[in-house]
């Protein structure tokens, strides 16, 4: 392994189960150290769809499961359904 | 027993049902934010054992003040009733130049009654964008989560900083998300929080002048918004951040604590429900 090389990691919320769908959260973890992201620091989505993201050059690494509901707990709302997490490798800077 | 004038409408209502909050900017005189900065800085809000009523809280205190005030007193009774059980109460602080923000959460533990706390957020001072302002997530409290599962969500579509001046007032659902955004002045920041629970039964507390007999009738089935005019059209309203299968689900969801709040248990929102209880013999 390139040791320069460190992992940024970014997770799409969409509405849907397709990777087009559109994003309506996410969250962004940067293994550079050149930027720290939080809770609440940005209303503006950084890609309209899931697949946007991939046009700009992130790798899909994991894609959601689809679980049928548990019996009794059809109409029960709880998590993000649709989270797809991407990565970017990046160069550290010499 | 507070004057009608001063208790929730029933659109105010099915806001609260819907979004899970309710926002009055500048409600509480700055006469009342003075001493209470005063009272924080002293140390001198002193709070009560879990489960008593809330009219022994806080006596001779600015905080009974603001518990007081005509309109904290309507905005209580028309949501737990006029006499509740405190739960307990907060000083929120964020420190200057905070690294990061707390992560997004709900409150207490995962909690399945229709029954329902309420936590009023108090804001003694003005709070402005980089200071931060609590965040919360409109309409996400019918999520069964247990507290900090979410502090992986960062940003939401639709998410709320709570930018106010002083004086100002959240009235929460307990199952709200929110968190404490990052503070980046030099100045702290504070926040007073009261959880209240129900003492009565939660049936028709706010003023029901405004539902006539014809608020409950079908209406033509849509999709698309249509404003917040009535009862229905509110309750119909999707968030930003709803996921397009689940967000049907937490329409539902209204439905079901409507139905819980007035007794009316064939109320329903463009068919949702009484298509699924349609099962003829």
């Amino acid at each position: 392994m390139n040791n320069s090389m460190r992992q940024q990691v970014l997770t799409l919320y969409l509405s849907t189960s397709a990777l087009d769908s559109r994003v309506l959260g996410w969250s962004i973890y940067d293994g550079t150290g050149k930027n720290r992201f939080t809770t609440g620091d940005n209303n503006e989505a950084p890609y309209e769809t899931g697949l946007d993201a991939l046009l700009d050059g992130w790798r899909l690494i994991q894609h959601p499961v689809l679980i049928p509901p548990y019996p009794g707990e059809e109409y029960t709302t709880s998590f993000m359904k649709y989270g797809f997490v991407f990565e970017k490798l990046e160069e550290l800077d010499a | 027993m507070t004057d009608k004038q001063y208790l929730l409408t029933s659109k105010q209502m099915a806001e609260f049902v819907a979004r899970g909050f309710l926002r009055f900017d500048e409600l509480v005189p700055d006469e009342i934010n003075d001493k209470v900065m005063r009272d924080i800085d002293n140390d001198a809000i002193k709070g009560s054992p879990a489960g008593t009523p809330l009219s022994r809280c806080y006596h001779g205190s600015a905080i009974r003040e603001l518990l007081d005030l005509p309109q904290i007193q309507g905005l209580i009774q028309s949501l737990v009733g006029e006499d509740p059980l405190f739960d307990h109460d907060a000083i929120h602080v964020r420190e200057p130049n905070e690294g990061k923000a707390q992560g997004l959460h709900a409150d207490s533990i995962i909690d399945l009654r229709s029954h329902f706390d309420i936590q009023i957020m108090y804001f003694p001072h003005d709070v402005p964008l980089e200071m931060g302002g609590t965040l919360l997530l409109p309409g996400s409290h019918f999520r069964r989560v247990n507290e900090a599962d979410i502090a992986a969500y960062q940003n939401m579509r639709g998410q709320i900083p709570m930018i106010c001046k002083a004086g100002s007032i959240l009235a929460l659902h307990h199952g709200i998300w929110h968190c404490g955004r990052q503070n980046q002045t030099n100045r702290r920041r504070y926040m007073f929080k009261l959880r209240l629970n129900p003492a009565v039964r939660q049936l028709r507390l706010w003023n029901t002048d405004d539902l006539d007999e014809a608020y409950r009738d079908h209406q033509e089935i849509f999709t698309g918004p249509r404003g917040r005019g009535n009862v229905q059209d509110i309750l119909s309203q999707r968030e930003p951040w709803f996921e397009e299968a689940s967000g049907r689900l937490e329409i539902v969801n209204r439905i079901k604590l409507w139905r819980f709040l007035t007794g009316d248990e064939s109320f329903d929102v463009h068919y949702w429900l009484t298509r699924l209880e349609n099962m003829p013999a």
